[in-house]
């Protein structure tokens, strides 16, 4: 019992639990699924599709913090992507017509993509070359990413009305969303490069100690760069799957705030904010957390207002959980109540 | 010349290169009342960015100041339509912010939490506090209220200033003194410039780390107090990615995000660059708005490498 409960993911997948059980018992139908005209429908099946893009964002995340580094330019990197998109593609300020995409979908989403990825390039050279704090070298691109994609977009909605481009944030690929199917395909190649081969353990090492790491022969620089590059690409991905979902690039407001729900993500999941230790399934399990929480809020009609305060109250929560301090001071009350004269301090 | 003098020079300079451009590609760009609305329209950010430039010196961060102001203009406007006495209000929100600030700084310094996570779990709270409230606009019609927010100080030239404007100035010249001649200032400093060094020397590290944050939430509620003159209304809305700014601000008067280094004069100017940036813009008339925030962003890239080379290339740990 006792190895169960110290089992890294065991509070994560806890709460998550705790979440759902709640969830179906304010709302009876939440865990059905039902088949219908090949595709699987249900509340937890939406729940699934919505985390989706938080979920490849999270990961992207994990690694950055894993290597002591921190990246708040998801947000505007989403927003980016988004826009580079419906550009190639064509979308046009109030298209309903379906139109004919101006590029292959495969040149306009690799582009996309690409220029998300150089983003991510762009904050680890400014990390890993220039020494700056992670927080400050990203913070350049959050304030400035967004105005970039507002310039791309004329500070319009450019709605796309290519059927194609529907199926990342829309379709169904046997029967399960298409973005989870991304999410999932992401993870699970993750998982396999950080655990089949050196990678993880060299990503571990950088964040445990990034002098001995270097000196030990882990070439720091050069993978520090591929994990802000892979958090660049990751949110590329993400602002795909969003703008496809709805449709349209909305260079205000794609994104926003994605970079603390993925910070979130990553800590609920038991990723220690101070690098060296990161879990892949923790941060799925962080987002899920999330979306579950929000889908919650929603579907008990508690005003989304709510919402905020919760997620404010949670990660207080965790934080102090994950806080040695605490659990030290938390010991010393119990002890201190189960046997009233409490001699030395344990210091 | 001291070489820590250098940044806040450079940003000096920055400004008056911005402003003589202005003057010499603009009819009317040169008048003290353009300048003067360089303050009064960035009130509120210079008023907040005083209090962000304490926090950044200890090697802190606040993210909680852009909601603590929405928050503010909230309860303000709520008490005042409740029929409280204008002041009263205005005292009440002061101690609301010192208080919310107080209790992110006790939970940074007793629980050894990071500042960027505290204060972005404390930014939750006050937004979702001020949509508790209402996730509508209040209206202030309180007749004080209005008065403050209209009165104009002339200052001779046909150039006035208002309250908020005449606030921030003071805030400004009370914080240079606070941060250059008094201990809490010099132990910020310290703390900065290396923590444990700092309680080695016997200084109040922990009480200064509280008292950092307790004046940052101060400075968001004067500048909600500020905002909430200059927009007579309460909203969840406002002051969105204020922090932001308010990081950038600091950042450009050349105080170092690792902490210990840095004038609370430089923050002035840096509150000005960003003024001057979007006034620049509106009096072109042809640029569009998000040109803002690339030169900022420009800037702020320009000013981090800046400080690189000053620090040395010692990279400090996040």
């Amino acid at each position: 019992m006792k190895r169960f409960t110290q089992h890294p993911l065991f509070w994560p997948v806890f709460t998550l639990a705790l979440l759902l059980a709640a969830s179906s018992l304010f709302n009876p139908s939440f865990i059905r699924l039902t088949w219908h005209e090949g595709h699987l429908y249900g509340s937890v099946i939406d729940i699934l599709n919505r985390a989706a893009p938080l979920i490849v964002v999270s990961l992207g995340m994990t690694l950055v913090i894993a290597v002591r580094g921190l990246d708040i330019s998801v947000g505007a990197v989403v927003a980016i992507s988004a826009a580079v998109a419906a550009l190639m593609i064509g979308g046009s300020f109030s298209a309903t017509v379906e139109v004919q995409s101006e590029n292959p979908l495969w040149i306009a989403l690799a582009t996309a993509l690409a220029v998300a990825a150089a983003c991510g390039l762009w904050n680890g050279l400014l990390v890993v070359k220039a020494g700056m704090q992670p927080i400050v070298a990203t913070l350049i691109l959050m304030v400035a990413g967004r105005g970039i994609a507002q310039l791309l977009t004329g500070g319009q909605i450019i709605t796309v009305y290519y059927p194609p481009f529907f199926a990342l944030g829309n379709g169904f690929l046997l029967g399960l969303p298409v973005a989870l199917w991304i999410a999932g395909v992401l993870w699970a190649s993750l998982h396999l490069v950080l655990s089949r081969t050196a990678l993880g353990l060299f990503v571990r090492s950088i964040g445990g100690n990034p002098e001995a790491a270097r000196v030990a022969g882990v070439r720091s620089s050069a993978i520090t760069l591929c994990v802000y590059t892979f958090c660049g690409l990751a949110a590329g991905v993400a602002g795909l799957i969003v703008s496809s979902n709805v449709k349209s690039a909305d260079a205000n407001n794609a994104g926003q705030l994605l970079e603390l729900d993925a910070i979130l993500a990553v800590t609920l999941g038991g990723t220690a904010l101070t690098g060296g230790r990161f879990t892949l399934a923790g941060t799925v399990i962080g987002a899920l957390i999330i979306q579950t929480l929000t889908s919650m809020i929603y579907s008990l009609g508690v005003p989304p207002e709510v919402n905020l305060v919760v997620k404010a109250a949670l990660v207080f929560a965790v934080m102090l959980l994950q806080s040695a301090e605490f659990r030290e001071l938390v010991a010393r009350g119990v002890r201190g109540s189960l046997s009233k004269p409490l001699g030395d301090k344990p210091q | 010349m001291n070489r820590r003098l250098l940044p806040l020079t450079v940003t000096i300079a920055l400004f008056v290169a911005m402003a003589v451009f202005g003057a010499v590609r603009f009819d009317g760009f040169l008048s003290l009342q353009v300048f003067l609305n360089l303050i009064i329209d960035n009130a509120f950010l210079c008023i907040v960015a005083v209090g962000m430039t304490f926090v950044i010196l200890s090697g802190g961060i606040d993210l909680s100041v852009g909601a603590l102001i929405a928050l503010t203009s909230m309860v303000s406007a709520t008490l005042l339509n409740a029929g409280w006495n204008p002041f009263a209000a205005m005292a009440a929100v002061l101690v609301l912010g010192a208080a919310f600030g107080a209790l992110q700084g006790f939970l940074i310094q007793r629980f050894n939490l990071a500042p960027f996570l505290v204060t972005l779990a404390g930014m939750f709270m006050a937004r979702g506090c001020c949509y508790l409230i209402s996730t509508e606009s209040i209206p202030i019609d309180d007749a004080t209220y209005v008065a403050i927010a209209q009165a104009r100080i002339p200052l001779g030239f046909n150039a006035s200033l208002t309250i908020g404007g005449l606030v921030a100035l003071v805030l400004v010249a009370v914080a240079m003194r606070i941060a250059h001649a008094s201990e809490f200032g010099r132990t910020v400093y310290a703390i900065g410039g290396g923590e444990s060094s700092a309680r080695l020397m016997g200084l109040p590290v922990d009480s200064t780390k509280v008292g950092v944050y307790l004046l940052s939430g101060a400075c968001a509620a004067l500048g909600g107090i500020v905002m909430t003159f200059y927009m007579l209304s309460g909203y969840s809305l406002h002051a969105v990615g204020l922090e932001l700014d308010a990081i950038a601000a600091v950042v450009i008067g050349g105080t170092l995000l690792a902490g210990g280094v840095g004038y609370v004069a430089g923050t002035l100017f840096g509150v000005l660059i960003l003024g001057i940036i979007q006034t620049l813009i509106a009096f072109d008339g042809t640029l569009s708005s998000w040109w803002t925030r690339i030169v900022v962003g420009a800037l702020l890239l320009l000013f981090c490498l800046l400080q690189r080379l000053f620090e040395g290339r010692t990279p400090k740990p996040a």
